[in-house]
């Protein structure tokens, strides 16, 4: 279902690394991070500690100084857009611009589609109706179609109930590990770290700190 | 036919009819007497003081004077541009985007229907030059600033969607075309339904200006088509130069979008 066209890959077959070589941004850094194929980090810190803002940055959307690099290869040596669609971002706050969910994929993956709790007919509804909690299972489900070699979850169980927190869990850990994908996760929660991460790192005054899980 | 002229007396005349509304509506607190008073009262200084400066150049036909005064037109019709957006971008390029934009279409669209379009001799002859630079220019003005206006505002308002489609790899050009569409639109829109319009519903000002002076309707006809199709041309590429360069600014050589460079 994946299609070739302006730069979209079929990304399954590739391990990477994601490395983070001395990136700052106003007021944050420098930091340094390699997350290993299949790894998943989670990052916390108090609200304002720039957790987005490192994610931004490291999706290249904000200004910002160090590099980034997946599998060896610099961000600044591709495209933005390719770039952005081998590391994807998903924001705390999903995001619909026309009336159908339909319209905003690319290529449809059933098999994730119902795995995280919907039915193919989901993408016939109208954006207007869907709750908090179906809009941002449904933008995870949009990122994995666009099938990004690593990942950057800003809160992505922060409005769901708890047996869909289960089910984002359970299918991000599936894919990370069989995709191999580098994940780097923002969380509140230490239990869900524990149930999702390999490593916990804080943002502490700019820079990261290995914490314990 | 010769045209009758109009005395101060006249004038006087019409000019009681606003002063009578004007006693009127202060009597009653209406809240625009005053406004209405020196809005007239602006209408006759500004009017009078470009009559004297048209005699003037009408009567030393040199082309320096005629881009001055074009130059001077050009510069407060970008400033009122300006003005008219709610943001704006910063620096420079505020002012530039629909100053650029007006002064390279309205231009050459006049200067082309000057010397291969109606053709007189010389090209700059100031009775032609003059009105239809100011018709292309009032004109343009307002589809540019609309569109403008329109394009900042979405932007401004809308930079959740339009980072969310970047973040899915879309390029800037693509992330935006909706909100360029729209205000291609909301600046195209008023010359359309002028177009549209004229001869039914409205008669456009100029071409009663020449019925009233003495011109054969038919002849006024033709100008008046001409007119609205340059003043449609146009603001039809202004408003796309302006939403062109207005929209690369706002995302750099990365494809991000740098609101920043708004106030």
């Amino acid at each position: 279902m994946v299609r070739a066209q302006d730069g979209y890959a079929d990304n399954r077959q590739k391990v990477s690394n994601l490395q983070i070589k001395k990136l700052s941004r106003d007021g944050l850094g420098p930091m340094s991070l390699t997350i290993g194929p299949g790894e998943c980090v989670c990052l916390s810190g108090e609200s304002g500690a720039g957790k987005t803002l490192l994610l931004r940055a490291v999706a290249d959307l904000d200004p910002h100084q160090g590099e980034v690099s997946l599998d060896g290869q610099p961000c600044s040596a591709m495209s933005a857009p390719r770039w952005r669609r081998q590391v994807g971002l998903l924001l705390a706050e999903s995001q619909w611009w026309y009336d159908t969910v339909g319209e905003h994929f690319q290529g449809l993956d059933t098999d994730c589609l119902q795995r995280l709790g919907f039915k193919p007919e989901v993408m016939a509804w109208q954006v207007s109706r869907l709750s908090t909690g179906e809009r941002q299972r449904l933008a995870l489900l949009r990122l994995f179609c666009q099938r990004p070699i690593a990942l950057l979850l800003d809160e992505p169980t922060a409005s769901l109930d708890p047996e869909n927190v289960g089910r984002v869990e359970r299918f991000v850990s599936d894919e990370r590990r069989a995709r191999k994908t580098p994940v780097l996760w923002v969380s509140h929660d230490p239990r869900q770290m524990r149930r999702v991460a390999d490593r916990h790192f804080r943002i502490v005054e700019g820079k990261l700190v290995e914490a314990a899980l | 036919m010769s045209i009758i002229t109009l005395s101060p007396f006249d004038l006087a005349m019409a000019a009681t009819l606003v002063v009578i509304l004007a006693a009127l509506s202060i009597k009653m607190r209406l809240g625009v007497g005053k406004p209405l008073l020196i809005a007239a009262l602006r209408t006759t200084v500004q009017l009078l003081l470009i009559g004297l400066v048209l005699n003037t150049l009408f009567a030393n036909v040199r082309l320096l004077w005629v881009v001055l005064l074009a130059s001077a037109m050009l510069l407060v019709a970008g400033r009122e541009v300006m003005v008219r957006q709610k943001r704006r971008l910063t620096g420079w390029w505020g002012y530039g985007v629909g100053t650029g934009s007006m002064f390279v279409s309205t231009f050459c669209i006049t200067v082309l229907a000057l010397t291969a379009i109606v053709g007189v001799e010389p090209w700059y002859q100031p009775q032609y030059a003059i009105p239809m630079l100011g018709m292309m220019l009032g004109n343009t003005m307002n589809g540019i600033a609309l569109g403008m206006d329109r394009l900042l505002q979405t932007a401004w308002d809308r930079r959740g969607v339009i980072e969310a489609r970047l973040l899915l790899g879309q390029s800037w050009q693509r992330a935006v075309e909706d909100i360029r569409h729209d205000s291609m639109r909301t600046g195209m829109i008023p010359i359309i339904n002028a177009m549209a319009a004229a001869g039914i519903v409205s008669l456009p000002g100029m071409m009663t200006g020449q019925i009233l002076s003495g011109t054969p309707p038919l002849e006024a006809v033709k100008y008046q088509i001409l007119i609205m199709f340059m003043i449609a041309a146009g603001t039809g590429f202004g408003t796309m130069a302006a939403v062109w360069l207005t929209t690369r600014r706002l995302f750099d050589e990365r494809h991000r979008l740098r609101l920043e460079r708004l106030r």
